[in-house]
């Protein structure tokens, strides 16, 4: 078949169009047709990701206009006085961001190596089913459970850790605070929310590693964990920072869960119990009274957030596909 | 190893075999992963015993059927207009994402392949999965809603957008499984390449498709900030998505959640639990349909 086959260099598949040599050219149309309109859904996603870019910086380009650079290098954010500086948001979504992945990377390890390596093998779909379970909850549920639950009873548990460090250097300026809603609480929703898609991935990517390496190390006479850090870690060390990154991604881009319980408070303090705010709380709850400029400027902060996230994506990305290409290969 | 071996056995081996500080090392290894799983176990449970046993309450007749009261803070009234708005929203969105998606998925495997567009396209994909929902939300608020107003159109528009790139990616994965001999066969019958996509292809990947989308449909449905910009705050039913604002299980638990009224909270926790119920319906229904496929494959 392959012999017969002509012209258009690479057949994606091994039965090409052999069909059009029995017929030269009737029923030709149909197919480039076909082929065309597949071709124009997948140039979808290009042009729906251009227009994201082109259509949310035209409307947000009056802020950029009159902040110049001072959009984000400012910490200065007051509508009434036409005043937009966002910096103190950024600097909220990095540092809840942080919180998360500070406390849920060391569970998705865990739960992704116990998944693949420890877990006795009828628990391991149960796991993998609990993920999911976790996975499919809608974040305004978290936000809601987060205000009204968490909130309130982790309230005097802040007060206890800065009552009892607050005075301490280095640990004092962390433990700090005494707000139910604060970075904390967001980190700690956050991190809820993105330990089921850093563990799939990160499942995903340990289950590439050869079972011949785990093999070698038990024949060495290697423990699980010590075959763990020689043969599984190594391997997968790749695709779990892109799967951390891509945690890292959705954290800094989720906005109701974060909007509902990090205070509302344009403020930058390295006090992790204290109240602040992050670029989508402010989008989504100064929205619906903002116009004109105030407007363009919360547009500006989808902006920033968009770019921010794109590049996250886009390295995350590559480093697993970088990874994905090693393990096809070998 | 491990399951070679029953764990009495492997324990033997290993005591004989190592020293006490291996052993420990491994024994707090051990605890490590057990723990983490049961630290993810803790929200899990909580969440989902919250939202069940505050908002069971809540489910009545008139909860699915009544409109939103008018005075926020007293008791009464039903979640009606925001549970035919999430279903009917998200089902638009679904029909305009799905075609486009599973074109798109053809397009990626069947045609494009290896080639430079079909890498940038599959790539770009996996990136616009994680544009955040509310960037989506600004975008079809600057294309839609300054133009035609707000509606539940666009928040179908938006939710659509969301859906997209999930769609071809699994389309894509399951495409993938379909063994080329189909294809060949269908070829030697002198199917063109479309009829063969479209008679053969496609329902030998049915059911994998249709797993994939419905954990689209289900992220989607879950979905607020999108919403929040595109279409308003409606408290009567509003059946026409091109006309007049509506509202959505996800932007009640939203609103609600941030007054401090016992009535409106107790409303937040029962469209909470009606929207989980959907969501894990749509994704338990999914699992089913996949591991169906899954055994029908491995048979």
């Amino acid at each position: 078949m392959t012999l017969l086959l002509q012209d258009d260099g690479v057949a994606p598949h091994g039965g090409g169009d052999a069909s059009s040599l029995l017929e030269p050219t009737s029923g030709r149309r149909g197919d480039s047709a076909f082929k065309a309109v597949a071709l124009i859904a997948g140039l979808a996603v290009l042009a729906i990701l251009g227009l994201i870019a082109y259509s949310t910086t035209k409307e947000a380009w009056p802020a950029f206009k009159q902040e110049g650079l001072g959009f984000i290098t400012s910490t200065t954010w007051i509508p009434a006085e036409n005043k937009f500086g966002a910096l103190a948001f950024i600097y909220g979504t990095v540092l809840s961001s942080l919180i998360a992945l500070v406390l849920a990377v060391p569970v998705s390890l865990g739960i992704a190596l116990y998944a693949n390596e420890a877990a006795p093998r009828r628990l391991r779909k149960p796991v993998v089913y609990v993920m999911d379970l976790l996975a499919a909850i809608p974040s305004v549920v978290y936000g809601l459970w987060g205000i009204i639950v968490l909130a309130p009873a982790i309230q005097p548990v802040y007060k206890a850790i800065s009552g009892a460090v607050g005075d301490i250097p280095v640990l004092g300026w962390f433990f700090n605070g005494e707000s139910g809603r604060s970075y904390m609480t967001a980190g700690i929703i956050l991190a809820i929310m993105i330990t089921p898609i850093i563990t799939s991935l990160s499942r995903e990517v340990i289950a590439t590693v050869p079972p011949a390496q785990r093999e070698a190390a038990y024949g060495m006479g290697a423990t699980r964990w010590e075959m763990i850090r020689a043969a599984v870690l190594p391997w997968s060390r790749g695709g779990i920072v892109g799967s951390v990154m891509l945690g890292l991604g959705r954290a800094m881009g989720e906005t109701i869960a974060v909007a509902l319980v990090i205070g509302s408070q344009a403020k930058i303090t390295t006090h992790l119990f204290d109240a602040g705010d992050s670029m989508a709380a402010v989008i989504v709850n100064q929205f619906g009274e903002a116009s004109g400029t105030h407007r363009a400027a919360l547009i500006g902060l989808g902006v920033v957030l968009f770019g921010v996230t794109i590049i996250v994506n886009v390295s995350a990305r590559s480093i697993v596909s970088r990874f994905d290409r090693r393990s096809q290969g070998a | 190893m491990t399951d070679l071996l029953s764990p009495d056995v492997e324990r033997l081996l290993l005591d004989a075999t190592t020293s006490r500080s291996r052993r420990v090392k491994n024994r707090l290894a051990s605890i490590w992963m057990i723990g983490a799983l049961l630290v993810a176990l803790v929200p899990l449970t909580l969440v989902i015993g919250y939202v069940l046993f505050k908002g069971i309450g809540q489910l009545s007749l008139a909860w699915f059927t009544e409109d939103l009261p008018t005075i926020t803070r007293k008791a009464g009234g039903g979640m009606g207009p925001a549970i035919v708005g999430t279903l009917l929203i998200t089902f638009v969105a679904a029909l305009m994402a799905i075609p486009l998606g599973i074109l798109g998925a053809i397009y990626l495997h069947e045609y494009g392949g290896k080639g430079r567009t079909a890498r940038l396209i599959r790539f770009m994909a996996d990136v616009m999965t994680g544009v955040p929902s509310i960037v989506m939300g600004l975008f079809i608020y600057t294309v839609w809603t300054l133009t035609f107003g707000l509606n539940g159109f666009g928040g179908s528009l938006a939710l659509g957008c969301l859906m997209l790139p999930i769609i071809i990616r699994t389309t894509e994965e399951m495409l993938r499984l379909v063994p080329d001999e189909l294809r060949q066969a269908s070829y030697a019958l002198g199917n063109r390449k479309w009829r063969t996509i479209v008679t053969v292809v496609l329902p030998a990947a049915f059911g994998g498709i249709t797993s994939g989308v419905m954990i689209a449909i289900a992220r989607a449905a879950g979905e607020t900030a999108p919403l929040v910009f595109t279409i308003g705050a409606a408290r009567n039913l509003n059946m026409n998505i091109f006309q007049g604002p509506m509202t959505a299980l996800s932007v009640q638990i939203f609103g609600n959640a941030q007054t401090p009224f016992e009535a409106a909270q107790a409303r937040a926790w029962g469209a909470a639990l009606t929207l989980v119920g959907i969501v894990f319906a749509m994704t338990i229904l999914a699992r089913v349909v996949s591991s169906r496929v899954a055994r029908r494959h491995s048979a």
